[in-house]
């Protein structure tokens, strides 16, 4: 029915582009250390290289998107509950 | 009785009460399997924190980055990034669709029998292999740790594999749960002490700190070496580092959310939206206990040094002797106690989800067509199952000895997890041409090819591998997609495909999934 393919619609537009966005992000993180050692070795903080800066912002990086989905689905939820109702 | 062996007999006593409590709970396969679903999401939350930091994450870490700096990072990186493949995609999906194991969702629309048993076997090799590395690593620490109390690798072992079996067999899976709670909270609080701790010795300046990391000295060959432990490098070296890197990120992001006894935690509360409220819950612990490892390994890295670890029990013990240069003996048997505290929830989740799918999928729907003789059956059987499954383990791990290289038995669960299981649980999910032949190709391929791969590696064969990265994901987890496709391609099945909305509604709505307990 409609509001179903409107479901679908809705949650694959929030977790096909998130999906894409936190493999790159991620990956980034080994190919760049991998294949670009000079770059990552530079210093950023004080000591502190961009290696471990950017390893520490994947864990934002998770945690933001996370967050995110958490308020996405409140609207999938909604949506679902007006199509269980309606089935029922 | 030194202070060590006190505090380990306490956290036993605590969870056979516990199990006590459980078992004189309701009974029945939604009990034992599921907990009866009534998990709140921070309970599941904490439950799944629990069952996911092995010593693997606790000791094994701590030991890579005080040994090898900053390459042991990325295993905490990809060990919390991981889950973000199980909240966004299979998480809700399999609450939905599922009663008490990953075959069931598989099972929905495709022919049942063929499809679990070939996702039986994979649980089982997963669970196995995880399990042994845990048995021998269990063993090898407590012998470590209480050698003056005179407990052998051997009673180690078999204490865990005893204990273990206890919690499932009594206790079923809410016991296995509130260990895993319990042991959670044990973790998280010993490591926040000890990352206080070690910010607290360089006078809470994350500046001199980052400077003692920056400048970590140690002997190699009896050379006074000092090296910048926060480059990478250390591990990950020319010529196959950087792929083997990439080959580890890979197990570890897709490999998290093909893991049966973290999936099998998803069925223990009442719906989808809890399931993923728990999993958020999940990553809060999980991530701050990661970037934690900071201070654990790079604090162990600067205050106890590489030379003093390797000269007392090698990278593993690189956490405890951290804590007891900081705070004495029983800050030592605290941290001691934990890591014990964290192999045993562990294993206790890993026989649980092992024997839920020995029973419920392999003995009640392939051997029996889906039905249950007689009233309690499945259960029976799981019980069971959890005894020859703990006899089993503890036999091998005590034939492999406490020397075993088991890292590698850690690393293939993940391999086997991400090659075989999530191919085949994405596209029974999301492709509605998926078909049984794919499913079973797929599962059998992924197994297959990562087996193979890491007993053709350096892990096994060492300087004279076949295959030179020790990781198989780059390899194994494509072909574990490619032969799921060229199955589901070279055959048709339209009862596959019909069902395939029905799956779709039931995924995304949660109609008909399997409902909580009434008490």
């Amino acid at each position: 029915m409609e509001e179903f393919k409107a479901l679908v619609a809705a949650k694959l537009k929030f977790i096909v582009p998130a999906t894409f966005f936190f493999l790159m992000y991620y990956f980034a993180l080994p190919v760049l250390v991998g294949y670009a050692p000079r770059l990552m070795e530079t210093k950023v903080l004080g000591v502190v290289n961009l290696a471990y800066v950017f390893a520490l912002s994947q864990f934002f990086m998770a945690w933001i998107l996370a967050a995110m989905y958490l308020r996405a689905a409140g609207r999938f939820d909604e949506m679902a509950k007006d199509i269980v109702d309606k089935i029922k | 009785m030194s202070t060590a062996l006190v505090m380990f007999l306490s956290f036993i006593a605590v969870t056979l009460g516990v199990t006590y409590w459980a078992a004189r709970q309701s009974s029945g396969a939604n009990s034992f399997f599921a907990a009866g679903r009534r998990l709140t999401a921070w309970q599941n939350g904490v439950a799944v924190a629990g069952d996911y930091m092995s010593a693997a994450s606790f000791l094994g870490i701590a030991g890579i980055i005080a040994l090898q700096g900053y390459d042991g990072f990325m295993y905490s990186v990809g060990w919390l990034v991981a889950y973000l493949t199980v909240l966004l995609i299979v998480a809700e999906p399999l609450r939905n669709s599922g009663k008490y194991t990953m075959a069931d969702v598989l099972a929905y629309r495709l022919s049942p029998r063929p499809v679990r048993a070939m996702a039986a076997l994979s649980t089982l090799t997963v669970s196995t292999f995880y399990m042994i590395a845990q048995m021998v690593g269990a063993g090898a620490l407590v012998a470590l740790l209480l050698k003056d109390s005179g407990i052998t690798y051997q009673t180690a072992v078999i204490g865990v594999g005893v204990l273990m079996v206890t919690y499932v067999v009594f206790g079923g899976m809410l016991a296995t749960t509130w260990v895993q709670i319990i042991k959670a909270i044990l973790l998280m609080s010993g490591t926040v002490l000890l990352s206080i701790l070690v910010l607290a010795h360089f006078d809470f300046s994350f500046g001199r700190f980052f400077y003692a990391i920056a400048h970590v000295t140690y002997t190699e060959n009896e050379v006074q070496m000092t090296k910048d432990f926060l480059q990478p490098g250390l591990r990950f070296k020319p010529p196959y580092g950087a792929l083997d890197l990439i080959s580890l990120s890979l197990a570890l992001i897709f490999g998290t959310a093909g893991l049966p006894h973290i999936l099998v935690r998803f069925y223990t509360v009442p719906d989808a939206k809890t399931a993923r409220i728990s999993v958020v819950w999940a990553m809060a612990l999980i991530g701050s206990f990661y970037i934690m490892t900071t201070f654990l390994g790079f604090g162990a890295a600067t205050i106890v040094g590489r030379d003093t670890i390797t000269a007392n029990g090698g990278t593993n013990m690189s956490a405890p002797l951290l804590a007891q240069t900081l705070g004495g003996d029983v800050f030592f048997a605290f941290v001691a106690a934990i890591a014990f505290a964290t192999i045993l929830a562990v294993v206790a989740g890993l026989t649980i989800s092992a024997s839920t799918s020995f029973a419920h999928d392999f003995y009640t729907n392939v051997l029996h067509h889906g039905k249950e003789r007689s009233p309690g059956e499945e259960v029976r059987v799981a019980r069971l199952t959890a005894f020859v499954v703990g006899a089993v383990a503890i036999a091998i791990a005590i034939l492999l000895g406490p020397t075993a290289n088991v890292a590698f038995l850690v690393a293939l669960a993940f391999a086997v997890a991400a090659s075989a299981n999530l191919p085949v649980i994405i596209l029974s999910l999301f492709w509605k041409r998926f078909n049984t032949v794919g499913a079973v190709a797929g599962l059998a391929t992924g197994l297959a090819a990562s087996i193979l791969l890491i007993l053709i590696g350096p892990s096994f064969m060492k300087a004279t591998a076949l295959f030179p990265l020790e990781n198989p994901g780059i390899v194994s987890i494509p072909l574990g997609f490619l032969g799921a496709v060229v199955g589901t391609l070279v055959t048709r099945e339209p009862a596959a495909e019909k069902k395939f909305a029905e799956l779709v509604v039931r995924a995304n709505t949660g109609l008909g999934a399997e409902k909580a307990v009434e008490h």
